[in-house]
């Protein structure tokens, strides 16, 4: 079993009826993530990339196909592929502490073993000093760091992101990016992000999928194989830019020189 | 800000107090009849001086607090399990709807015959009266709980009792405590009448007892300590109800 992939999304399906509208929004999508992988799914709203995520955490279930993690099919939400929500889904009447210890809820660690869990991934996304502030206490990107911190807490073999950084700011963003990169090194986690900010996407991932919409297919897979950390002004960086950006048809095909040197 | 609050207000019951005593001084009515506000004033004094009333106090604010707190338990630990429940609250949520609008003093017959008399008839009614609206903000509230919090729960795998004790009631506890401070009116309300269903003692018995001897002097007393326990009851509650949204981190609107 050793060489089988570690994530597989095999053929699946899934279409949406209500009243007379059939909507098709995923069409037999495939495709193998190895273990310590970043994949970004790139596309428009309403292309199915939240419903892939969603099935590939077993939130919902696909009409056709199934996903394999480490070669066993998912069926339903568990701690082993964990997600993290553009708003935080943080638990308002607890501390950031007491956020992060919940993610260890339903493990066999001791209340001590916990605490000091809780506390070493806190530490790790800079918050070591915060750890009893509550939510409305902090800002949004500590409170995606609070987020990230629980979802590390149990040490899943995958993380979903769901547009974590749509909330915030540029600069927030960025730093948060940044650190991200930082963790993933460290953790070695393995992540499927879905996003629509086409420079997160090419900063973050190995790989991007690029979805479509009607029905929701990978059109394009792109390999970015620009070491890590990138520059976000390097021409390479702009290069894939461009590359993406021509997919969605957004790049001016023909236009005029504006200056002569 | 507190100075804001009470001067309108003493300006109102001062305002109160000399209509009150204009009606009385031009009326020409019968003291007996319509006890004027130094006749009720001294009815005050004597009931505070005499200790009577503070032994009826004791007694209405303990039936309240075991009706209403026995409510309290009973309703919220019900409307946790059947807000997770929604089948069988389809069957029980009709029901629910018909007793409610029914007074609980509609009860008392039963109430009186089946516990007969003492404490227990003004428990009862308190419990009844108590019971509806925080059942029902209770099934209301583990409802309208945010879905993301209970995927979040799906998804470090926290279900059963944890589930319902460490997300689905924190979660929902600040419109829980929004009934419980609309109970807390409904019950105080009907404590009067649960107290004049063959009790002894308390502030509706008082009530009646001063009615049976024509002193409507001490029935106006007795009504204005209800009023202002009622009004304490209902801050203290409001405070808490603050508190509460504070530390859950809802802003005040």
């Amino acid at each position: 079993m050793g060489d089988a992939p570690f994530l597989s999304v095999e053929e699946i399906s899934k279409t949406f009826h209500s009243d007379q509208v059939v909507n098709q929004v995923l069409d037999s999508i495939s495709f193998t993530i190895q273990r310590g992988e970043t994949i970004a799914l790139l596309g428009e709203s309403g292309c199915g990339k939240s419903t892939l995520l969603n099935i590939i955490g077993g939130f919902e279930r696909p009409d056709q196909g199934f996903v394999k993690l480490q070669n066993e099919p998912i069926t339903k939400p568990s701690r082993k592929a964990i997600m993290l929500f553009q708003h935080y889904g943080l638990l308002p009447w607890k501390s950031a502490l007491k956020n992060v210890e919940f993610g260890l809820e339903s493990s066999s660690l001791s209340a001590k073993e916990r605490a000091e869990r809780a506390r070493h991934y806190l530490d790790l996304v800079g918050l070591s000093g915060k750890s009893q502030m509550f939510p409305h206490e902090v800002s949004g990107g500590m409170k995606q760091r609070i987020a990230i911190a629980r979802a590390l807490a149990p040490q899943p073999e995958l993380i979903l992101m769901d547009e974590p950084f749509a909330a915030l700011d540029t600069f927030n963003r960025y730093h948060l990016q940044d650190q991200l990169l930082n963790i993933q090194a460290k953790e070695q986690t393995t992540i499927v992000l879905v996003t629509h900010d086409i420079d997160e996407a090419i900063y973050l991932a190995d790989r991007i999928f690029i979805m479509h919409s009607n029905p929701g297919r990978i059109h394009h897979e792109i390999h970015v194989e620009l070491s890590k950390p990138r520059d976000r002004s390097h021409p390479d960086f702009y290069a894939y830019r461009k590359q993406i950006l021509d997919e969605f048809h957004f790049s001016r095909q023909e236009s005029a020189i504006e200056f002569h040197i | 800000m507190k100075l804001k609050f009470l001067a309108p207000a003493g300006i109102g019951f001062i305002l109160l107090i000399a209509v009150w005593q204009m009606v009385y001084t031009f009326g020409n009515y019968d003291a007996v009849l319509f006890p004027p506000p130094l006749a009720v004033g001294a009815a005050i004094l004597s009931l505070i001086q005499d200790g009577t009333l503070i032994t009826h106090i004791q007694v209405s604010l303990y039936r309240f607090l075991l009706g209403y707190l026995s409510a309290v338990v009973i309703a919220v630990g019900l409307g946790l399990l059947l807000g997770r429940l929604p089948l069988l609250w389809s069957i029980l949520d009709p029901i629910a709807q018909v007793i409610r609008p029914v007074s609980p003093i509609a009860w008392s017959p039963f109430i009186v015959l089946w516990f007969g008399i003492g404490d227990i008839p003004a428990i009862v009614i308190i419990f009844i009266a108590a019971f509806f609206p925080v059942l029902l903000s209770t099934v209301g509230a583990v409802r309208k709980v945010d879905a993301s919090y209970l995927k979040v729960a799906e998804n470090f795998e926290v279900k059963g009792f944890p589930l319902l004790f460490k997300v689905i009631f924190p979660a929902a506890f600040p419109f829980i405590a929004n009934g419980l401070h609309i109970a807390v009116g409904t019950a105080w309300i009907f404590l009067v009448a649960g107290e004049m269903v063959g009790a002894q003692s308390g502030l509706g018995y008082l009530i009646v007892d001063a009615r049976n001897s024509m002193r409507l002097d001490f029935v106006m007393a007795g009504i204005v300590f209800i009023g202002v326990l009622g009004l304490l009851l209902d801050k203290v509650v409001g405070v808490f109800e603050r508190w509460i949204n504070r530390q859950w981190g809802i802003r005040a609107t």
